[in-house]
């Protein structure tokens, strides 16, 4: 089936941008506008993923959440929760390949906020939340739904740390990615590559046009 | 009324400012660069003193004990750059802080017109009567205004300085404006702080400042000169002339200014009055008004020379020569001669 492996992924891809979008926005933060201690280290965590190998990635994300897995013991027996060979871990290592683009849009988002605007929100006598709910948060808008199509995009045609983590379980951790490649494989399937491609493409596009439309029309409100 | 004692260090440039005010309109005068706008961000709360006391009316702001956050302090900033926020129709701006006196300030501002547009289609004066009313709308104890009207040209700037007389007169509110142009000082204030490098070099009553000859050095030749605060009483249609009175007599200003019982202010900047020792006769200049040497004042560039007609203070800076020749004394009754041109009402 062609559509099995598209609607996980654009199933997983969603998860992983809505989990993945306010941790980023938290992240984006406190690297645009907070010093303290450990400021370069956070920052070197957070771009970790964008320049290791991604099959190294997917190695440490087995170790960490792995069944026998630091994280991936404590999440089973309390939670019940398995992330290893499902798709939730899919989604897991999708977030994390596209959390450092997520961050690195929304940080240029907060840079760019003239912090004079909150000022004057303060002295209209606005909490410090309200002020980040009403200024700051709209302000950066277009930052936050760049990001969160580049995280997007990178869900969908995330492969190295995937297969490494999750392997390429048909119907259950098989995404587009891993279906052309596992498709390529074998003799005969030309036909689900070029489907899968043309989906690929499109979904891509989509996604441009849509973030490029939600751009336009939250500056011109 | 208000009382500022700040001390601050900022790099090489150090802030120590003391100074009190009564409740009005109190103008803090300055070359850029003198600390105006970090008096004013320590009293909003959006810089914080390394020591001192601020405190509005009988409410403290800030202590060695306590600094109210900016959130609490209940004062209306108004920006140089106005601030709007630029994703807010200019009706959601307004209301941001609050909708106290909604309609007045709308009416007042004239803001009727501007609701439903976004802060990006707005003109320089447009945007800063939206950033007014914003403050105003917060419902706060009093405004500060940082420089409203330096990123103005002339014609925007006539466009909102009545509008600032106008909530000064009419809703009583106590403002601090700083400013650098002794235009809108004269026009506006009451009480006048001058800095410079980081300090008060004099603070007083706005006529008694500005007439005072000490501020000649302070303000330069062209800005020193005293303020008339007067009373429209007739115009004379066929010569275009507004006459004026004060306690210290009648003047004439050339051109049609407000209606019969209007309280304007004016400038007379110290190097347009002529002194005599005698009333003169068979010239030009309309207004001559008998008046009494208070100081003299020397300096090198010429003679700073105090006086008061009945209880209002003028200044006139004549040459050393004229006033070797006139033989001036403190207490002389003598006559100051003001040309009806030399005085622009702004309002």
């Amino acid at each position: 089936m062609i559509w099995t492996p598209v609607i996980l992924s654009l199933q997983v891809a969603t998860l992983a941008t809505l989990c993945a979008l306010p941790l980023a926005v938290f992240v984006a933060y406190i690297l645009a506008r907070k010093r303290f201690w450990g400021h370069g280290l956070l920052n070197g965590l957070v771009h970790l993923p964008l320049v290791l190998p991604p099959v190294v990635t997917g190695y440490l994300l087995l170790v960490v959440f792995g069944r026998q897995g630091a994280l991936g013991a404590v999440l089973y027996d309390w939670f019940g929760i398995t992330l290893a060979f499902r798709w939730t871990g899919v989604a897991l290592a999708a977030g994390i390949m596209g959390f450092p683009l997520m961050v690195r849009a929304i940080r240029l988002g907060f840079e760019a906020v003239d912090v004079g605007l909150e000022d004057a929100a303060r002295t209209l006598g606005a909490s410090n939340l309200r002020v980040f709910a009403q200024v700051t948060l709209p302000l950066i808008g277009p930052a936050m739904i760049a990001g969160a199509v580049l995280g997007f995009a990178k869900a969908l045609g995330e492969f190295g740390a995937t297969i490494t983590f999750v392997a390429a379980i048909p119907g259950q951790t098989e995404t587009i990615p891993s279906a052309i490649y596992a498709a390529l494989q074998v003799p005969g399937q030309e036909d689900a590559v070029v489907w899968l491609v043309c989906i690929s493409i499109a979904l891509a596009m989509g996604a441009l046009i849509l973030s490029e439309w939600l751009t336009r029309r939250m500056v011109a409100r | 009324m208000i009382r500022v004692d700040v001390q601050k260090r900022l790099g090489d440039f150090t802030l120590n400012v003391q100074f009190d005010a009564p409740r009005g309109v109190t103008a803090i005068f300055g070359p850029s660069g003198s600390g105006k706008t970090s008096v004013i961000n320590a009293i909003a709360g959006l810089m914080r003193p390394d020591s001192g006391s601020i405190a509005l009316d009988d409410r403290v702001l800030f202590d060695s004990t306590q600094s109210v956050p900016v959130q609490g302090r209940k004062l209306g900033y108004v920006f140089q750059d106005a601030r709007l926020f630029p994703h807010l129709s200019v009706s959601k701006n307004l209301t941001f802080g609050g909708r106290h006196d909604h309609e007045k300030v709308i009416d007042l501002l004239g803001l009727e017109g501007l609701l439903a547009r976004k802060p990006a289609g707005l003109s320089g004066g447009e945007k800063q009567r939206v950033a007014l009313g914003r403050a105003l709308m917060s419902n706060p104890d009093m405004l500060l205004l940082d420089e409203p009207l330096a990123a103005l040209d002339a014609r925007r700037k006539q466009e909102v300085l009545p509008y600032l007389i106008r909530l000064r007169d009419n809703l009583n509110m106590p403002m601090v404006y700083v400013s650098h142009a002794m235009e809108e000082v004269t026009q506006l204030a009451n009480h006048l702080v001058i800095l410079a490098d980081g300090c008060v070099v004099k603070h007083g009553p706005l006529g008694a400042v500005l007439a005072d000859h000490a501020s000649v050095a302070m303000l330069g030749a062209r800005d020193a000169g005293a303020v008339i605060m007067a009373k429209v009483v007739g115009h004379d249609m066929e010569d275009q002339l507004t006459k004026v009175s004060f306690d210290g007599g009648r003047i004439n200003l050339s051109g049609h200014v407000g209606t019969i019982g209007d309280a304007i202010r004016f400038r007379i900047p110290a190097h347009d009055i002529i002194l005599a020792g005698a009333v003169p006769s068979q010239i030009s200049a309309r207004n001559v008004l008998p008046v009494t040497v208070t100081a003299i004042d020397a300096s090198k560039d010429g003679v700073s020379v105090s006086l008061s007609a009945g209880q209002t203070p003028l200044l006139a800076r004549i040459t050393q020569a004229s006033a070797r020749d006139m033989n001036l004394t403190v207490g002389a009754k003598i006559f100051a001669i003001i040309k009806a041109t030399a005085v622009a009402p702004t309002r």
